[in-house]
Order: structure tokens, then C-alpha cells, then sequence
């Protein structure tokens, strides 16, 4: 088996588990960004998403001016592609983690990149909850933060989990770009040791363990969308 | 002092090229406690908009609301803050036509919910939330997810939730209009039962007259959003007015459309149809016979019915009474005495003017 391997994936075993280019390495690389990213663009976006449902005309506290801001903030932010953002954020990167190159670094740029896509997601989701359950919470004297945890999220959570999941795996597809910035991860694997060196087989494996990890955070989320939901029979 | 006192009362809802929709005008309406009130009119008269403006889920563009000595708004200004509004929102419980209940958690987490500010340790809350879940007789069912219970069931969990806070009010807003007959009467004793027992004030919006017949003291009738007749139940439905609240009473449409059926055309002039309106209770003698031995006028039936009206039998009699001015003049005088309530209509059922 392993001779057989290494036969057709020469330099697939020749990368090694650890060390810089090792597999282990790009790995948890990809692992580290995914996961900061959707957490700091996951709260981001969720903060975002809420203000935007609150502050809206028939929300429980309209307000004009802050749904303005976020909606513009949000927009702006949508707007811009994922490399230039890369480049552009640069400097403040640097501020804020000391460099503009490596894993941490690109954390950055990840979660703008994320927080938009995501808090408009999470606006759909929550505007999804039918009027009549905020009416009779308010007619009950709920307070606003009572509305917003025990209405808007926790109704809305299987919905939450399912784009949730679409945002994770639109993240894994961005932390692959990062690689631009020496971020490491599975897609810069797949370019700089496969693509730019010809070396198929390393192209193949990495594109391989994306998908498979894709697909584990698909069915992850399908299992708690679907156990999460009570909405129906 | 009413419990809710509602003074000149408008909402209006902007529509597009400047126009706006008067969903309410001008209304004005005083509850008071303990009443049964009952608000009928078609769809689009407003009904729901009217009583959201007691809890301030809708906000009236002008007129005064004050709710349990609490003034909330004055010359269509809010004068009581959020907080404020919060605390008094708790003594006015409110039941939907789809129950709303929050989906994911469970029924005995719907109850609690509505009392995270009652001041309750944990458990103490449990205890509340199953005792509500026990007037209610679902105290089986605590644990179960809303999905899992028939819309009756889940409308009393609404009931137990709003009842939560020991309210002395409860909006019902077309709360049995997506239930079976069966589940509809069960709401409506409850409703009923909670009235007596804690001296609930109830606001009952419904489009079903009968509901109204069986529990309500009042009623109040809507349409083009205002209240074009209110009062007493018994005297709306013994002395209707409107021609809409006609339709609503139910006795009085089928009065109409059974002379139109009988196609009389005119009567001769020794002829007239009267529509004889009497609680069973108080007249038991037969009163047609009574009209023949001592009057002598000759009294056919057109038209028969008995109605329970808030647990009181009512009866509708329309009868074509054959004699002179005179002896119908006495008729009539007679009929009055034994309390019941004569109109006289056209032979198209209409009242003879
Ligand atoms: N939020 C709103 N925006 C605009 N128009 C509204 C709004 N709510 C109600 N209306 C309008 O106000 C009028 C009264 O509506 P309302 O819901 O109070 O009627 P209703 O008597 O409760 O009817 P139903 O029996 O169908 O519940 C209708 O013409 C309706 O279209
Ligand atoms: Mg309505």
C-alpha cells in the first residue's frame, strides 16, 4: 500500500507531514483560519445581521441613521473582491497583528472578508421568523434583548446553522487565496508544490482534502440544521 | 374608571402616492371590568388594529389610551416610556389566530418565557410555568415542542403564556378562527371560566357571531374602521340598528330572507308582520293563544327560532297578525307587557316605517 503510493504520489510523500510545506502543516493551517475567521467574522456578521433586522423600518427599533450605517458598511464591504481586499487591508494588518504575512496575518482580511456575506445571511435568516412570534413576546412585556436571544436567534437556529454552513465553506474557498500572502493552508499547497511545480499528484491530494472537508462541514451542519428545527412536522 | 378607555382614536397607514388608508377613525370605546367584549365586523374593518392600539403593538396617529389608570398615549403622543410600557404590557395578555408560540422550545419554556422578569428562581418558575400548564390541562404535554400539539392545544399554551403574568386583561384576536367547532367552544368556556374565576376583562375580536352570542356581554360592531354600534349584547341583539349589525345578529338576516322566500307581496289592509323578539325564560305561557281568547285577532306563524344568547334562551317568533287597527294596537300593547319585543316589518321583511 504504502510502496504503491509512493509510486504513483512521489511527491506527495516527499512534501512529509510536518515541517513548512508538510501536509500536517498546511492543514492545520487551513483548520486555524478557517476556524478564527468564522469566529471573529462569525460575531461580526451576527452583530451586524441583528442591528440590521432591529434598526430596520418594521423592526423593534427603527432607526434610520445606524440601519444607514450598517447597510452601507456592510455593502461596501461585500463589494470588494477578496484579493484586492487582501492587498488593500494590508497596512492595517500590520497594526494590528505586526506583519502582513503568515497565518495570523491573514486573519485579517479573512474576517472582512467573511462578516459581510455573512451578516446579510443572517439578516435573511432572522427576518425569516414570522412577525406574530416578536408581537406576542412584546405583548408578553419582553425586553429588546429578550427578543433579540430569545426570539430572533433561537427561532431562527436551524436557519442560523444552514448558512452558517454556507459561509464556512465559502470561507475554506478564501482561505485557499490567502495562500497569496503566505498563509500556507491547502491551497497554496495545491499551487505553489502542485501547480507551480508540475506536480500533479500534490494538485490532486490537496483539491482531494478540501473537498473531504468540505463535505465533513456539510454534513456537520445538515445534522444540526435538521436537529435544531422545530418548526414543522 | 373604565379598564380601557379609548378616546377619539385614529390610525392611519401610508400608502403609496400620498394616500393613506384610515384603518381606524375616530373610535372611541370604554371596557370596563370584567366585561366580556365582544368586536365583530367583516375583514378590513379595522377590528385588529383597534385593540392592538391598547397594548401599543400599533401606535394610533391621535386620540388618548388609557389602559388600567395608566395613560399611554395623549393627543397621539406616547406618553409612557418603553420600560414603563414593558412592566404595564404584562398585565395585558394577548391571544393570535396562530397562536405564535415560539417553535423551538418546549411548551413549559413557552410559559416561562413569558415570566424571565416575575422575579422567580428557577424553581419557582418551573412550578408557575406548570400550574398555568394545569389550568390550562395540558400539564402532560410541558415537555413537548409546540409542532407536536394540535392547534387547540398549542392555543391554550398561548392562553397559559398570556395568562402568565396575572394580567387583568386578555385581547383575544380571532384566537378560535383556525380551530374545529369543538376546539372553538373549549377556548371560548375557558375564556369564559377565566372571566368568572379571576374577574378577567376580555376582549373577544372574532368574525363569528355565535361566538359572541355565548360568552360576551357587549359587543361592539365595526365597519370602515369605526364602531358604528355598541352596548349591551342582549339589547344589540333585541334592538339592532344598522343594517350591518342586522346581518351579524343572524336571527334578523334569516327573518329577512324567509319572508322574501314566502313571496307575500302586499298584504291586505287588515293584515301585518310583526317580529316578536322574547327571553324564553320570561314569557311561558302561550302567547298566541292568549292573543286569540282575549283580542281575537287571528296570529299565523311565518317564522320560528331560539337562540342561546350568553346562556339565555332567546326566542324569535314572525308572525302575521289578521284584524283591525284597533285590535292590533292591542296586540301590541299586549306584547309589551308580557316583555317582548315587537317590531313591525314590511312583507319584505324590512322594519315597516
Ligand atoms: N401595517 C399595515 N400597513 C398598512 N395597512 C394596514 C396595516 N395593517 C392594517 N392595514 C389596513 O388597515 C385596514 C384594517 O385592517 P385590520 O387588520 O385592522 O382589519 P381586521 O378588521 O382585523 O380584519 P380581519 O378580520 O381580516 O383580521 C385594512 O384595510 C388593512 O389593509
Ligand atoms: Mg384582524
Amino acid at each position: 500500500m504504502i510502496s504503491w503510493f509512493s509510486k504513483y504520489f512521489p511527491n506527495v510523500v516527499q512534501l512529509g507531514w510536518s515541517g513548512d510545506a508538510g501536509w500536517g502543516t498546511s492543514i492545520f493551517q487551513t483548520l486555524f483560519m478557517t476556524f478564527w475567521s468564522a469566529i471573529f467574522g462569525g460575531i461580526l456578521g451576527i452583530i451586524f445581521g441583528v442591528i440590521l433586522v432591529l434598526t430596520n423600518e418594521d423592526g423593534i427599533r427603527p432607526n434610520k441613521f445606524w440601519f444607514n450605517v450598517c447597510d452601507k458598511i456592510v455593502s461596501i464591504f461585500r463589494a470588494v473582491p477578496f484579493v484586492i481586499m487582501l492587498a488593500f487591508i494590508a497596512p492595517v494588518t500590520q497594526k494590528i497583528v505586526g506583519t502582513q504575512i503568515g497565518m495570523k496575518a491573514a486573519l485579517i482580511p479573512l474576517t472582512l472578508g467573511v462578516f459581510p456575506f455573512y451578516a446579510r445571511q443572517v439578516q435573511v435568516a432572522l427576518e425569516s421568523v414570522d412577525q406574530g412570534k416578536i408581537e406576542a413576546a412584546q405583548s408578553l412585556g419582553a425586553t429588546v434583548k429578550d427578543i433579540i436571544f430569545d426570539v430572533y436567534l433561537s427561532e431562527s437556529r436551524s436557519e442560523l446553522v444552514r448558512v452558517s454552513t454556507v459561509t464556512i465553506i465559502s470561507l475554506i474557498g478564501l482561505t485557499a487565496m490567502a495562500g497569496a500572502i503566505g498563509a500556507g493552508g491547502l491551497g497554496n499547497t495545491a499551487i505553489a508544490y502542485g501547480y507551480n511545480r508540475f506536480d500533479n499528484d500534490v494538485t490532486l491530494v490537496a483539491t482531494v482534502l478540501v473537498i473531504i472537508l468540505i463535505f465533513i462541514v456539510q454534513i456537520v451542519g445538515d445534522f444540526f440544521a435538521k436537529r435544531l428545527n422545530h418548526q414543522s412536522r | 374608571m373604565s379598564i380601557i378607555d379609548i378616546k377619539h382614536v385614529n390610525v392611519d397607514f401610508p400608502e403609496k402616492e400620498n394616500k393613506v388608508v384610515h384603518a381606524v377613525h375616530d373610535v372611541s370605546l370604554q371596557v370596563e371590568k370584567g366585561d366580556i367584549y365582544g368586536i365583530v365586523g367583516f375583514s378590513g374593518a379595522g377590528k385588529s388594529t383597534l385593540v392592538r392600539t391598547v397594548n401599543l403593538l400599533q401606535k394610533p396617529t391621535e386620540g388618548e389610551i388609557t389602559v388600567n389608570g395608566n395613560t399611554f398615549i395623549k393627543a397621539g403622543k406616547q406618553v409612557i416610556s418603553n420600560k414603563k410600557l414593558q412592566v404595564e404590557r404584562r398585565k395585558i395578555g394577548m391571544i393570535f389566530q396562530d397562536f405564535n408560540l415560539l417553535n423551538e422550545v418546549t411548551v413549559v419554556e413557552n410559559v416561562a418565557f413569558a415570566l424571565k422578569h416575575a422575579g422567580l428562581n428557577d424553581e419557582e418558575l418551573e412550578k408557575r410555568s406548570l400550574e398555568l400548564l394545569d389550568l390550562v390541562d395540558l400539564k402532560d404535554k410541558a415537555n413537548a415542542y409546540p409542532v407536536e400539539l394540535s392547534g387547540g392545544q398549542q392555543q391554550r399554551v398561548a392562553i397559559a403564556r398570556a395568562l402568565a403574568n396575572k394580567p387583568n386583561i386578555l385581547i383575544s384576536d380571532e384566537a378560535t378562527s383556525a380551530l374545529d367547532p369543538q376546539n372553538t367552544q373549549q377556548i371560548l368556556d375557558l375564556l369564559k371560566k377565566l372571566n368568572t374565576k379571576l374577574n378577567l376583562t376580555v376582549i373577544l375580536i372574532t368574525h363569528e357571531m355565535d361566538a359572541v352570542k355565548k360568552i360576551c356581554d357587549k359587543v361592539a360592531v365595526m365597519e370602515n374602521g369605526q364602531i358604528i354600534e355598541n352596548g349591551e349584547l342582549r339589547q344589540i341583539f333585541l334592538h339592532p340598528k344598522k343594517a350591518l349589525t342586522k346581518r351579524f345578529v343572524g336571527g334578523s338576516l334569516e327573518t329577512i330572507n324567509t319572508l322574501n322566500s314566502l313571496h307575500l307581496d302586499t298584504l291586505n289592509k287588515n293584515e301585518a308582520i310583526y317580529q316578536l323578539v322574547y327571553s324564553i325564560a320570561n314569557v311561558t305561557k302561550s302567547i298566541i293563544i292568549d292573543l286569540y281568547k282575549k283580542i281575537g285577532v287571528e296570529v299565523s306563524m311565518l317564522y320560528g327560532n331560539v337562540e342561546l344568547l350568553n346562556d339565555e334562551p332567546i326566542g324569535t317568533l314572525v308572525v302575521m297578525v289578521k284584524g283591525d287597527q284597533e285590535k292590533r294596537t292591542k296586540t301590541v300593547r299586549f306584547l309589551k307587557q308580557e316583555e317582548v319585543t315587537v317590531t313591525r316589518l314590511d312583507e319584505k321583511g324590512n322594519p315597516y316605517d
